[in-house]
């Protein structure tokens, strides 16, 4: 029980923060159908500006600097990159956020070098904040989820109840229309740009001092974050929603579970020749496989629904 | 960095005009340094490297070895077996005919392939293999190279050591596994395991966990389920941030396990762990700087001075010990060339900070002391040295003398003729 009540709070905070780098992702796509190869490389430099502004000015201010840094470098990237591409096609845009990504982490390694910068917890959510019968839960990963749930209850007011949030609605479906109608059509996208730039960021700057700061961070969730949106269906913002928290709970539970191949045969009564060479299959662990589920669920829901968990475009 | 990233494109161009000329060129050695120097390990990667620039330096300032100066040449290999042996082929064409490695067995394993199949073929180009700490049993017994030398106490040694510790402690009930999956972290489980089960089969092993090597980022859902385990003793052989950020997650979540290591005084652990640590967190090394004896001191002292901006400490004196053992045997032979100097090096006794350290010759793995020690507040006295300026430092909690870590080996490798 003990066991189970902390996994679950551990995959909930991971799964919000996923979601956090999901939802910029899955927005940005929906809006100009570009598949943002840099995204995680925003949550990158959320983390390292975060890092840096925290060295002069502590951590609160970091925390709302370093993602409107990141916005501004987002709608700079949208403006006068992706804006001049875009007429070459999709796969202009697509090659340039890929090249991008690759341009951010050299940039990131001449600046903090290689190794992993000492970014860090502050003091002041340094201490655990209650105990689940004698385990001890920090009051960081209690913050990391306030901060999430925070920015979607926000994102989910200003895209449902604001004005620019509506002209940004019409926008994903008729922007010709919009534009018709008078409003600024690359504007919006600009700033959904910036704003989805901005959530990386923030999720940077929170998930940055929780694990590591070192350029490798962007490579390492980049995948997951891809899996999260092909997984809850390209543009959907709930979708992304349930498989963030669908992922971060495989991930964390996985961990638990020492069955293998090997048992379950074991417990339907086949017996397996253990001079087979097929042995070293049977005997790999859910533990250990856990890094693989997630794309294996990626495969799955590609081969049964392709559209995702709550996609609406097939193919 | 950049300016350290200059430094290695300068070396880089300077070795490629030497490659120009004859292969060994004149007045210099060169050693070349093969490691993760960027990726999730290449803060570790960069210790080793400091550790190899303060030996060559003091090796220079006596005049070098045979009137030659040794020259260090970095390499970054990003801790890939597939990119290390790319940068061997480089080494190679450079003319460079001395390489150092530690850091990742599975690197050690393919490297020392490489290396066994390029000497064999091209033997007027042989390269030797200074390895400090790769601890990979395999490298001195199944798949043991004439050419591969090992300057650190391999697993099953130190697990020897640590397990007749671990025997004396009453208190450990349930003990749980927690390795990288790689050669070296399965050794470690493997190890334990058996040796455990020999010397305390009271004890019960509650889990075995693997995970992978260097990109796991939360270990908290590990911990959790050491915590649901019960288990009052963990082993971990891991290294680098995998060992950081599991000590981290642990004190996180309240866990009271004393933990078992083989790099906990590596870089980055101990200012994680902080006051939580003291008493819990244990590691098994060939040295750590509170070993004692007025040579330690100097030698840390010596280091701090050298690199002020630094957070690490003098650690490796595997590195030291293979360039006095090299620059030895050099000089015994009278020539650089790792043709002659490999069987000079066989047999060769020095006497180190530690005590004495001799390198065996049939399997080419060095026989030394090795310390059990505890993390503890540094209080001037037998905690003289803090590790990392934290305020916290290792006391010796026992010395397991070089003959006791003794270990038959399996190794039979081809002796170059002549």
């Amino acid at each position: 029980m003990e066991f189970f009540l902390v996994t679950l709070l551990n995959s909930l905070s991971y799964g919000l923060l996923l979601f956090m780098l999901s939802s910029g992702l899955t927005l940005i796509f929906s809006m100009m159908g570009v598949l943002n190869f840099a995204h995680a490389s925003f949550y990158m430099l959320g983390a390292y500006f975060a890092y840096q502004t925290s060295t002069y000015v502590g951590f609160w201010p970091a925390l709302v600097i370093a993602p409107l840094v990141v916005a501004g470098l987002g709608a700079i990237t949208e403006r006068y990159g992706l804006r001049t591409v875009h007429k070459y096609g999709h796969v202009a845009e697509l090659l340039f956020t890929f090249g991008l990504a690759y341009i951010i982490e050299e940039v990131v390694h001449l600046i903090w070098g290689r190794a992993p910068v000492p970014y860090r917890i502050p003091e002041i959510l340094d201490f655990s904040a209650f105990s689940i019968f004698s385990t001890q839960y920090p009051a960081y990963r209690v913050f990391m989820m306030l901060i999430s749930v925070a920015m979607l209850v926000a994102l989910y007011l200003v895209l449902t109840r604001t004005r620019i949030g509506m002209i940004i609605q019409a926008s994903l479906s008729h922007p010709d229309m919009v534009q018709a109608l008078g409003h600024n059509v690359p504007t919006v996208f600009m700033l959904v740009f910036a704003g989805g730039a901005a959530l990386a960021g923030l999720a940077g700057v929170i998930g940055g001092n929780a694990f590591v700061t070192e350029p490798g961070m962007a490579v390492s969730v980049g995948t997951i974050v891809f899996v999260v949106v092909v997984f809850g269906g390209m543009g959907s913002l709930a979708g992304a929603f349930i498989a963030s928290l669908i992922i971060g709970a495989v991930q964390t539970f996985s961990v638990a579970f020492d069955y293998s191949l090997l048992s379950l045969f074991g417990t339907i009564g086949i017996k397996v020749n253990t001079e087979s060479g097929w042995m070293e299959l049977w005997k790999v662990t859910i533990a250990q496989a856990a890094p693989v589920l997630p794309y294996l669920l990626m495969v799955a829901m590609l081969i049964v629904r392709p559209k995702g968990l709550m996609g609406t475009r097939e193919g | 960095m950049v300016k350290s990233r200059l430094r290695a494109a300068l070396v880089g161009a300077m070795a490629a005009l030497a490659f120009a000329g004859p292969a060994a060129a004149q007045g210099v050695v060169k050693i070349a340094y093969l490691e993760g120097l960027s990726g999730p390990f290449g803060n570790v990667g960069e210790v080793g490297l400091r550790h190899l620039q303060f030996a060559a330096e003091r090796i220079n300032e006596k005049g070098g070895v045979l009137g030659q100066k040794i020259e260090v040449v970095p390499f970054d290999t990003k801790t890939s077996p597939q990119e290390a042996q790319l940068v061997f082929k480089q080494l190679v064409d450079q003319g460079i005919r001395y390489m150092m490695q530690g850091n990742g067995s599975a690197v050690a394993l393919a490297l020392s392939e490489a290396m066994g199949k390029h000497n064999a073929r091209n033997p007027e180009q042989t390269v030797l293999y200074m390895n400090y700490g790769a601890v990979d049993p395999a490298l001195t017994n199944d798949k043991c190279n004439f050419y591969h030398f090992r300057f650190d106490a391999d697993v099953d040694m130190k697990m020897q050591a640590l397990t007749n510790y671990m025997a004396t402690q009453k208190n450990i009930a349930k003990v749980y596994l927690i390795n990288q999956d790689y050669s070296f972290g399965q050794s470690v489980a493997k190890a334990a395991r058996a040796m455990l089960n020999q010397k305390r089969p009271d004890v019960q092993i509650v889990g075995d966990d693997l995970h992978p090597l260097g990109k796991v980022k939360d270990f908290a859902p590990y911990v959790a389920k050491i915590k649901a385990s019960g288990a009052d003793a963990v082993v971990t052989g891991n290294w680098g941030n995998d060992v950081a950020l599991l000590i981290k997650a642990a004190k996180d979540a309240g866990l009271t396990a004393d933990f078992y290591t083989y790099y906990a005084g590596g870089l980055g652990t101990p200012p994680v762990i902080g006051e939580a640590g003291v008493g819990h967190l244990k590691q098994v090394t060939v040295f750590h700087s509170n070993i004692g004896g007025s040579g330690t001191v100097a030698n840390v002292e010596a280091y701090r001075k050298r690199f002020p901006d630094s957070k690490d400490d003098f650690y490796w004196t595997s590195i030291i010990n293979a360039m006095t053992m090299l620059t030895m045997a050099m000089e015994k032979v009278k020539s650089t060339d790792p043709v002659k100097v490999a069987p000079a090096l066989e047999g060769i006794k020095i006497d180190t900070i530690t005590g004495e350290v001799t390198m065996r010759a049939d399997n080419h793995q060095a026989v030394q002391p090795i310390f059990v020690s505890t993390f503890s507040k540094a209080n001037g006295k037998d905690v003289k040295f803090d590790v990392e300026r934290t305020g916290f430092g290792f006391r010796t909690d026992a010395r397991i003398e070089a003959k006791d870590t003794v270990l038959p080996t399996t190794c039979k490798f081809q002796r170059p003729k002549g």
